[in-house]
């Protein structure tokens, strides 16, 4: 049976409709980008992209050994990197159980005229990589004993 | 255009049109798919829940993965899947396709709220946060608001026919989200990582991490199945009780 002309208008019909609408919102979502961004990358800040004292988010990597805290009170202070542009972030409060150095966080709060961070809230962004402990445990031991003996890794 | 002339589609796409022929073909396959669900489902409940090994960061509240990530592939096929077959009803007036439509609507608008509702409970332990409003979570959200619409005007048009056409359309639209969805994580910067679970890259785990959450995918569809076919037969029942056939089958 080949296709029915009524049905094959139709079919043309559904198809243009999609197209019609996935363009429109595509262009939509294309100008609003900017704004769909959850946070700005420490680059964006670095070259000056992000706006100063209003409320934003940052996000990237917490650059190891970065982390200072204070002895007698809750605040911290840390490097936030995405390894091209680096951006000094301090926060007082509580932090994820996940935040750790050289992991991902994304924090909100606003850009200092003097170029720091005041965070009033950070987040922890986690990879999709899932792995058993004893399999890092595994790694980490590897990475020590290359180390040990002097090999190069990367 | 010339394609289209020669373009067949096969006989059983024209069977399945048949009320009472997809309503005794359900009848066959459902058993099938009911032990196939209650097999996977159990099998990868009990194999993630209980014995896959802890995550190395987020220990065991990474489990609730193999509620998430299935309850969220099923939403957003689902709603994919309630378009084609939309789609299929309006281009080739084939009242069943509404029927299947119709049932695969609150099916997928449940696993769309399980997915929102394991997501926010991942969400506090790992990120610190119920919600966020990221792209990620932002869309998913849009696809259960598009669910209650497409429900909502089914249900305020009485006519059964024009409601299919209707939602069809809603749904053939809607169903552009659901491309955003899949790629908001790689397009924009978001608190939600990227997709563990793809059919084109190797899964970023261990086999006996993601072994278990492929058993409920496919449990999770098979469950799915089921549940379409019994709803649709249940509307098969209802719009055509007027039919001989159907008063034939209740007196049995």
């Amino acid at each position: 049976m080949a296709m029915h002309p009524k049905r094959k208008k139709k079919l043309i019909l559904v198809l243009l409709m999609l197209t019609g609408v996935g363009l429109i919102v595509g262009l939509v979502l294309y100008a609003l980008s900017q704004n769909i961004n959850l946070f700005f990358p420490p680059s964006d800040i670095a070259q000056g992209k992000a706006p100063y004292e209003k409320r934003i988010r940052a996000g990237g990597m917490v650059r190891e050994g970065s982390v200072v805290r204070s002895p007698d009170s809750l605040l911290v202070t840390f490097v936030l990197t995405d390894y091209a542009h680096d951006v000094t972030v301090s926060y007082e409060g509580i932090l994820p159980d996940l935040f750790r150095e050289g992991q991902g966080i994304v924090a909100q709060g606003k850009l200092q005229p003097n170029g720091v961070f005041v965070a009033d809230e950070v987040l922890a962004k986690h990879d999709e990589n899932y792995m058993p402990p004893e399999v890092t445990d595994a790694i980490n031991q590897a990475n020590d004993m290359g180390e040990k003996a002097g090999a190069v890794y990367k | 255009m010339s394609w289209f002339d020669n373009w067949h589609l096969p006989k059983w796409f024209y069977q399945m049109a048949s009320p009472k022929w997809f309503y005794d073909f359900g009848a066959r396959l459902q058993p099938w798919f009911a032990g196939l669900a209650l097999i996977l489902i159990s099998w990868g409940l009990v194999w993630g829940l209980l014995y896959a090994p802890a995550d190395y960061q987020q220990g065991n509240s990474f489990r609730i993965i193999y509620v998430h990530v299935p309850a969220a592939i099923l939403g957003q096929s689902l709603f994919l899947f309630m378009a084609v077959a939309g789609a299929i009803g309006l281009i080739w007036k084939i009242k069943v396709a509404f029927m299947v439509a119709r049932s695969a609507t609150l099916v997928g608008a449940s696993f769309t709220a399980l997915a929102l509702i394991t997501g926010a409970v991942w969400g506090k332990p790992t990120w610190g946060t119920y919600w966020v409003w990221d792209a990620r979570l932002t869309s998913t959200l849009i696809l259960l608001f598009l669910y209650t619409g497409v429900m909502a005007l089914n249900q305020a048009i009485p006519d059964r026919s024009v409601a299919g056409r209707a939602t069809a359309i809603l749904a053939i639209i809607g169903s552009i989200n659901i491309p955003i969805i899949k790629y908001s994580v790689d397009w924009w910067n978001t608190l939600h990582q990227p997709s563990t679970f793809t059919l084109t890259s190797k899964p970023s785990m261990p086999p006996e991490m993601y072994i278990p959450l492929l058993l409920m995918v496919i449990g999770c569809y098979c469950f799915c199945a089921w549940l379409i076919m019994q709803r649709t037969r249940n509307e098969i029942l209802d719009q055509e009780r007027q039919s001989s056939w159907v008063a034939r089958y209740l007196e049995d």
